[in-house]
């Protein structure tokens, strides 16, 4: 099992008397993307931000390439170098352009000079399709684009993994389909995923695994057909069964 | 009117003077009370209990003391163990009373910054420090330029309190003339205008800093 990037063992997390993570082991290869669905309040995105220690584990462990994650701030902060996090409401910092937004943290934690930073953070703003907006504060770009910036902003450290925590779901529709774009590239070039989103059609496409979580524990998982067309467990059957009605109450109202 | 403005030239070496010291005074005590505010700030949201409630202590204590009582304390009390001269006591004095307010406005600030930036920054690798200096602290620090200068004008007009322990500021000078001249009702008029024409540079300054903080949206 030296391939795994992610391996987590017996992962578990409560708040006081609830239990929202019940002894989950989880795997993510190296070059994987794994999605992760589910209902709201089964604990994606708690397994997600598990995953670079931003919630702390109540039991069980947290392994990024072999390296254990222990909740000391040296640990924490090496692992995260090497772990890029995109969030649901983007966190861009508002007082800095696009541009430092991205420069920012390889001066501070890789120590590249400037120069060296400012080249990669073009580079990338070019990748993501924003090259015109350098300069930009994040208050004077749509939702799409502060995503875009978002992820080129993970990217400028160089990481092994990329998660995802709900990419899309604070965009407005017609801006949710120039993030999946840039999240489809990078899982082209081979970025290890792993990704929480309701975007069904985004997890058939890209997924290499759909994981379900229902109640704290993994459900269901396995390749996108098996999970979303033919899942065998009562929670994964009853989650499609929801599903299809969600997406029969969309296109009604697309009707309308 | 004519007799007025003879009053308010005549006097305008004298005031000068009173003046100066008024600005030294509340130059002093807003350095040392955001410096003090900012450590009573890191004790306060410190994660050892012993030091957060040393904190709320200080707090407590400071804000529930008259600064008249507080400057007489520091001046007839420190006095009588280690001589300090009135200036000394003054800004000590002034300068506690203000951290107080400092550090409740800092604490603010901090606040006001959502969560999702902190977790953004240490998401990166970027450790506590970094954090702070190049994300919140900044962040924060607009958030609290109007209450900063509001602190500030308080402590301005604070600062007339000094003349009762006998530092020659603004105030005393107004004392001591009006005493002389038995006119209290032009003298404590003009030195009310010059308390006026400070406070009102003050504002137009922290406006000028508010917009060109708007600017970058």
């Amino acid at each position: 099992m030296t391939e795994s990037r992610v391996r987590i063992r017996a992962a578990e997390k409560r708040f006081g008397d609830n239990v929202v993570l019940n002894k989950i082991d989880f795997d993510v290869g190296k070059g994987e993307v794994a999605v992760l669905i589910g209902p709201s309040g089964a604990g994606k995105s708690t397994l997600l931000r598990c995953i670079n220690g931003l919630e702390r584990l109540t039991a069980g462990s947290v392994e990024i390439d072999g390296e254990q994650l222990e909740y000391k701030e040296k640990s924490l902060n090496h692992i995260r170098e090497q772990v890029g996090m995109v969030f649901q409401q983007f966190n861009l910092f508002p007082h800095l352009t696009a541009l430092e937004n991205i420069t920012l943290a390889p001066q501070m934690v890789s120590k590249k000079t400037a120069k060296e930073a400012k080249e990669k953070g073009i580079a990338l703003l070019e990748s993501v399709g924003l090259a015109d907006k350098i300069n930009a504060y994040p208050s004077s770009l749509s939702g799409g684009q502060q995503q875009r910036v978002a992820i080129a902003r993970a990217l400028a450290m160089d990481p092994k993994l990329m998660l995802f925590d709900e990419p899309t779901s604070a965009l407005d529709p017609e801006l949710v389909g120039e993030v999946l774009q840039v999240m489809r590239k990078l899982a082209d070039e081979g970025m290890t995923m792993v990704v929480v989103t309701h975007e069904m059609r985004f997890a058939r496409q890209v997924a290499d695994r759909v994981v379900l979580l229902s109640d704290g524990v993994i459900a269901e998982q396995g390749t996108p057909e098996e999970v979303l067309d033919h899942p065998t467990s009562t929670r994964g059957m009853s989650f499609l069964t929801q599903l299809q009605a969600e997406l029969k109450d969309m296109e009604e109202d697309e009707n309308k | 009117m004519n007799d007025f403005i003879d009053a308010f030239v005549s006097s305008i070496p004298i005031f000068t003077q009173g003046l100066l010291n008024t600005l030294t005074l509340t130059g002093l005590t807003l350095f040392f009370s955001v410096f003090l505010g900012l450590i009573v700030l890191a004790l306060k949201v410190s994660k050892y209990r012993v030091l957060n409630w040393i904190a709320s202590t200080y707090l407590a204590i400071v804000r529930g003391i008259p600064l008249i009582a507080l400057l007489f304390v520091i001046y007839f009390g420190i006095v009588s163990i280690i001589r300090v001269d009135a200036f000394t006591a003054a800004t000590i004095g002034l300068s506690i009373h203000s951290s107080a307010y400092m550090a409740e406005i800092f604490r603010s600030g901090l606040s006001s910054v959502p969560k999702g930036q902190t977790e953004a920054a240490r998401s990166l690798g970027m450790n506590k420090l970094a954090t702070l200096r190049k994300v919140v602290g900044p962040q924060a620090l607009r958030v609290v330029i109007p209450a900063l200068v509001n602190q500030s004008i308080i402590a301005l007009k604070d600062s007339s309190v000094a003349a009762f322990i006998t530092v020659e500021e603004l105030f005393l000078t107004s004392q001591r003339i009006a005493a002389a001249t038995f006119e209290p009702l032009t003298y404590y008029t003009i030195v009310s205008l010059y308390y006026l024409v400070v406070v009102g540079v003050m504002t137009i300054f922290a406006h000028r800093v508010e917009r060109h903080y708007e600017k970058r949206g």
